[in-house]
């Protein structure tokens, strides 16, 4: 109860201080606040939307918080996204099989890629003691770069565009794709008002996958012998060793799953929403807001759901204040930022207080 | 007592979010591509376009603005339930998003800036096409004639037709004026970028070019930036770019989306829209030309010949090339 209060305080000055730079913006808070909840819930095609954009982060929030676990800090989660991402729509668009077999051999095959990827984070540490916060950011950018390359390569970009190909409908796991235009589909969506506007934007299968996958992480961190012994790296690896953990393999393992993990956000962004994937020219910030939300879930599966889902709605009806009362795009940012800086502050409150207890 | 007053304070604050106002204004809105709203470049442009039209048609002009590609089909949703009458989606990127839209909202009237969809354009969706190549040729006759070291340089954002306009026609402007100039090309593979626009600019300079064109958007800010550093020449796009280096931008060539944005708007303001076709704008319409402020850095001579070129072009004497093809047909004119 106190640890709700507490939260719900966090929330309630977050909001105000986010008012106060609305304010000073010279835009209403109240009517701003108001164009946000009416933006995010007054209709089911934003509720759908908010599902849509949560579901990356939940994955990317999870795949920072298993590594924290390990004591590991994952800042490379926006690398291995890029390289699922990556995996799905090259895959994608060359396997030419049953969507039975198709959609789990992409989702497969790029979480392994992007495990691999984030293994080799881990690896490093493990083996040569290079810090991981170094080689993951450096990694973002190989993977970056490495997407654009392959994104002109010939075969898989589309002509005249700055985009590959549309990955084969058999790879796509957006629900009801197909029978959403068919004449069937159609004429049951009129006679379906909610359901006909919650299924309008790309709904995909990815949601369903992301609380799989939390409730797999909260398995194996929980109920496992693997997941305690990656939680006695994390806590203390000289107790760890002492215990008769091989430390450095469970590194490399922990940073594995946090990279495949990572990945599947990246696959289910591409094969349920995107469909495709451009040239970047900078991070499109998913694995960073990854950080975001694995800090508000105070690193645990379940908060990181709860957290994604927060920054998801932050991010989609914050958006809404800029055409409905003209406010620039940094205010917003900043204003979304007061927000999780206050949210996230009980955490922070919480390891002041624990370091100090230690001493 | 206070329970009445919360309910009258409920029903005020309905009564006003669905009061209708007598008189309807028009409501345009646009999306951005992910170069954002102030760009310095088209995106700027095109919201700059829309303010014309809120000061002078009594419009009501709103602009959402995306950062990833996946966020056109939510930001075009956005602008479609706030109840506008005509949403613009700027930049080619959002082709794909705008086709969709326009056949899941038959009865919204759509427009986008830089592309066209031919023959499949749906009858709610007007495509805006520049021919961006004569401002481009333009610009390049009067870099090859103020160029001292014989050499120019071009960077171009990505490898797309839309670019390949501005690339071509000012290499045809260059060599127009000068068959021996030597014209450097590159692409920075990025409209974001400023400092890759920097580092390319400085190489291009460094390999002697004293006069650099960008149609980049915004990866042209890092190569004004370098021309201004190494006192050499640039040549601004899209907008009047001298602002950004009063004594090094020469001139710009202006596709001005602005005026084509109005122009549409004032259509639609008098009840005309020519959906199902693509309108191209050229110089002839003025929605292409070069700055003017170029007089501030070209000599009056030099500007008689650009206007006579003018002339010329708009007559369709002078046909300017837009892709290589046109390009290689065009250099073999010269000699």
């Amino acid at each position: 109860m106190k640890k709700f209060l507490l939260s719900f305080l966090c929330v309630l000055s977050g909001l105000l201080f986010g008012a106060l730079i609305l304010k000073l913006s010279g835009i209403s808070p109240i009517e701003a606040y108001k164009v946000m909840w009416n933006g995010a819930f007054s209709r089911p095609s934003y509720i759908a939307y908010i599902i849509i954009r949560s579901t990356p982060l939940i994955l990317t929030g999870l795949s920072v918080a298993f590594a924290f676990r390990t004591g590991l800090f994952n800042i490379g989660s926006e690398g291995q996204f890029i390289m699922g991402a990556l995996s799905a729509a090259y895959f994608g668009y060359m396997f030419h099989f049953n969507p039975w077999i198709q959609i789990p051999l992409v989702l497969g095959l790029s979480v392994l890629i992007s495990a691999l990827y984030g293994g080799l984070a881990g690896f490093m540490k493990a083996r040569f003691g290079v810090h991981e916060v170094i080689s993951t950011i450096m990694l973002n950018w190989i993977a970056l770069y490495f997407s654009n390359f392959m994104v002109n390569l010939e075969g898989f970009h589309k002509a005249n565009t700055e985009t590959t190909e549309f990955i084969q409908p058999a790879s796509s796991i957006t629900l009801l794709e197909n029978w959403k235009s068919s004449v069937a589909g159609m004429s049951w969506f009129s006679r379906h008002e909610f359901l006909n506007e919650f299924f309008r934007p790309p709904v995909n299968a990815g949601i369903f996958l992301a609380i799989i996958a939390v409730v797999i992480v909260w398995i194996i961190l929980t109920k496992t012998s693997f997941g305690f012994k990656l939680k006695a790296v994390g806590l203390s690896p000289e107790a760890a060793r002492y215990a008769g953990i091989n430390v450095k393999k469970k590194m490399t393992q922990s940073m594995m799953i946090a990279g495949g993990l990572s990945g599947l956000a990246g696959a289910t962004h591409v094969m349920g929403v995107a469909k495709n994937i451009a040239i970047l020219a900078a991070h499109e910030g998913y694995g960073f807001d990854g950080i975001a939300v694995s800090l508000i879930g105070s690193n645990t599966p379940f908060g990181s759901l709860i957290a994604g889902f927060f920054l998801g709605t932050l991010k989609y009806s914050g958006q809404k204040i800029q055409s409905a009362l003209e406010a620039p795009s940094e205010v917003i940012g900043i204003m979304i930022g007061a927000i999780i800086f206050f949210i996230a502050i009980p955490v922070v409150f919480e390891r002041f207080l624990k370091i100090w207890e230690k001493k | 007592m206070k329970l009445q007053s919360v309910i009258f304070c409920l029903a005020m604050l309905l009564s006003s979010t669905f009061a209708i106002s007598a008189e309807k204004p028009l409501r345009i809105g646009m999306v951005t591509d992910v170069g954002g709203v102030n760009d310095q470049s088209f995106n700027q442009s095109a919201w700059e376009g829309l303010q014309k039209a809120k000061k002078e048609l009594a419009v009501k002009a709103s602009y959402q603005e995306s950062k990833q590609d996946a966020d056109y089909p939510a930001n075009l949703e956005t602008l479609y339930d706030a109840g506008n009458d005509l949403i613009w989606g700027i930049g080619f990127k959002m082709a794909d998003a705008i086709l969709k839209a326009a056949k899941q909202n038959p009865k919204q009237k759509y427009a986008i800036i830089d592309y066209s969809f031919g023959d499949k354009t749906p009858p709610n969706v007007v495509g805006v096409m520049f021919k961006a190549e004569e401002g481009a040729f333009l610009a390049g006759y009067i870099a090859a004639k103020m160029s001292k070291t014989g050499s120019v340089g071009f960077i171009g954002g990505m490898s797309v037709p839309i670019i390949h306009a501005f690339q071509y026609g000012f290499k045809a402007g260059a060599k127009f004026a000068n068959p021996k100039i030597n014209v450097l090309e590159q692409y920075s593979e990025s409209f974001t970028d400023a400092a890759k626009g920097k580092a390319i600019a400085n190489q291009m300079i460094s390999k002697n070019a004293d006069v650099v064109f960008h149609a980049a958007g915004a990866v042209g800010d890092g190569v004004i930036e370098a021309a201004k550093e190494k006192n050499k020449m640039a040549v601004g796009v899209d907008r009047d770019q001298n602002y950004l280096a009063p004594k090094n931008v020469i001139t710009s060539s202006m596709k001005r989306v602005d005026s084509a944005i109005f122009e549409v708007t004032s259509q639609l303001k008098k009840g005309v829209f020519l959906g199902g076709t693509t309108q191209n704008f050229g110089l002839k319409d003025g929605a292409v030309d070069i700055a003017p402020t170029t007089s501030k850095m070209v000599p009056t001579s030099l500007l008689t010949e650009v206007t006579a070129l003018k002339k010329k072009i708009a007559d369709g004497k002078i046909k300017v090339p837009s892709s290589e093809a046109g390009y290689t047909a065009f250099a073999k004119t010269l000699k």
